[in-house]
């Protein structure tokens, strides 16, 4: 059987498999990475509070999640949440060991680990916002929630995007790792590819293509919107 | 119903503002009346841009009261806390009826010149977008950058962008006027067209408080001029009195030595 038959959309090909296995590892991908958005803003919020005990709580957060490897924060979640379930279910009646689902428990544990890299590009867009331009804000009489929709978030969006871009990356190519707990994406599903057809190359190097064309669209994306946020800026020719 | 000729347009009284230990201003009083073109002079470290910040609650004073039009900003002045606006919406509504130029421009660097003139007047003042782009354009031209609109205030000479955030200031309707060195971060070349606005605004009746080095300026364009030393107003009077005839040592100094540079 040729590569073409092999990666086709014919009885004995894999191409269905593998285009929804792309499809799970984007999904996956992107809801770990807005998970992690909504707790990177949170915890970049905290990072400026005045109260240090949130302070502390940013601090211990993004110093941790950023220090122990994906796979054991993927492990700790699957395992934590299984045994959670397990528990349940025993006092349902059921009997031993009943594992979380793999999408949430995949997603979770990307937005953990990629929250706490947000965070800190957060935290650098916000230190590097003009000062200036912010007071003048405030002279011309702008509430708070007015300041930050129309001034700061665009004005940060400039300096956080390329991080963005790069934690965006990081994620995606971590979403492999959710093919441990069973996932179906696009390393599993090339796993279990290779395995039973005993074509090992053509499957990891499809996969292989197969990420490389996410970062590649998703790369042009960032592009763009760095360039619409970066109007108005000047650079050194 | 305060009689809204006869009520000044800014008035400060007893004004005490300290970082930390160290007090800027020691009880710093100051009555601005309508049409009122007052410089408020001094070297660096006297106090003079703290006092105008204090007017629009961009430094919270920590004794003493800042009325506006006959309206007192609510303050929360505790001994050994940071004094605080007691009430956000008033300081945001007194706030945008006055005008601030900075010494940096600070205009908004994400928006073209035009957003940055209609920025404020549509979102906080809720006007009209057509009328205020309307009137945008009007201002533009009259401080002479009509055919920058559409320009990022980063492609724009300092000598501009200052004019630009005069009319952006304008836009605002306000009632009065707050400048902090609005000349000081310009090429000396540049001084000249800034100056030019701000004496068509003087000539217009425009309630002004200008915090500035132009000593030229001060004497032939401001009705009052303000001697700050050392977080206290040392002199107080008409630019013709004063120059001629300064009571204070401190200021004397100030102006000669003025002069001297100047030749």
């Amino acid at each position: 059987m040729d590569y073409l038959q092999l990666m086709g959309f014919g009885p004995n090909g894999w191409g269905y498999g593998m285009l929804a296995a792309t499809g799970m590892t984007v999904a996956v991908a992107l809801c770990g990475y807005l998970i992690g958005s909504i707790l990177g803003s949170l915890g970049a919020a905290a990072a400026f509070s005045r109260f240090m005990l949130l302070r502390g709580i940013a601090g211990f957060y993004t110093t941790v999640l950023r220090g122990i490897p994906d796979l054991l924060v993927i492990y700790l979640f699957y395992f934590g949440s299984s045994s959670v379930i397990s528990g349940v279910a025993a006092l349902f009646g059921a009997e031993g060991f009943v594992g979380a689902p793999a999408f949430i428990t995949g997603a979770m544990a990307i937005g953990v680990v990629s929250g706490a890299y947000q965070m800190q590009v957060f935290r650098g867009a916000v230190l590097a916002l003009a000062k200036g331009e912010i007071e003048a804000a405030r002279a011309y009489g702008m509430p708070s929630f007015l300041l930050f929709r129309r001034i700061i978030l665009p004005q940060a969006a400039r300096f956080a995007i390329p991080g963005m871009g790069n934690v965006w990356q990081l994620v995606l190519k971590e979403s492999a790792l959710i093919s441990v707990i069973g996932l179906v994406e696009i390393m599993r599903q090339s796993q279990i590819g290779a395995g039973s057809t005993r074509q090992p190359f053509s499957f990891y190097l499809t996969a292989a293509a197969l990420y490389l064309l996410i970062t590649f669209v998703s790369g042009r994306g960032f592009r763009l919107a760095e360039r619409r946020a970066m109007r108005g800026v000047r650079r050194a020719a | 119903m305060p009689d809204l000729a006869n009520t000044p347009a800014v008035v400060l009284s007893g004004i005490r503002k300290s970082y930390g230990e160290h007090e800027v201003l020691h009880g710093v009083s100051l009555t601005a009346n309508e049409g009122d073109v007052i410089s408020i002079l001094g070297s660096s470290g006297s106090g003079k841009s703290t006092l105008l910040r204090c007017i629009n609650m961009l430094e919270v004073p920590n004794a003493g009261s800042v009325s506006i039009h006959g309206e007192t900003i609510a303050l929360d002045q505790k001994p050994g806390q940071q004094p605080r606006a007691r009430d956000n919406a008033q300081v945001n509504r007194l706030r945008a009826k006055a005008g601030m130029v900075f010494q940096s421009f600070n205009l908004w660097s994400h928006l073209t010149i035009l957003e940055n003139l209609i920025e404020a007047p549509v979102h906080v003042l809720k006007r009209d977008r057509k009328d205020a782009i309307a009137e945008a354009e009007t201002l533009l031209a009259r401080v002479g950058i009509a055919e920058k609109r559409h320009a990022y205030p980063a492609h724009l000479s300092g000598g501009q962008q200052q004019r630009a955030a005069i009319a952006r200031a304008l836009a605002m309707h306000p009632s009065v006027m707050l400048f902090d060195e609005p000349t000081s971060a310009l090429d000396p070349e540049l001084v000249g067209e800034v100056l030019k606005v701000m004496r068509d605004l003087a000539a217009e009746g425009r309630t002004m408080l200008i915090v500035t080095h132009e000593m030229g300026f001060a004497r032939d364009v401001s009705t009052r001029t303000v001697f700050l030393h050392n977080g206290v107003i040392e002199e107080e009077g008409p630019p013709s009195l004063v120059f001629r005839n300064p009571r204070s040592d401190r200021f004397r100094q100030f102006i000669s030595r003025d002069e001297r540079e100047a030749r």
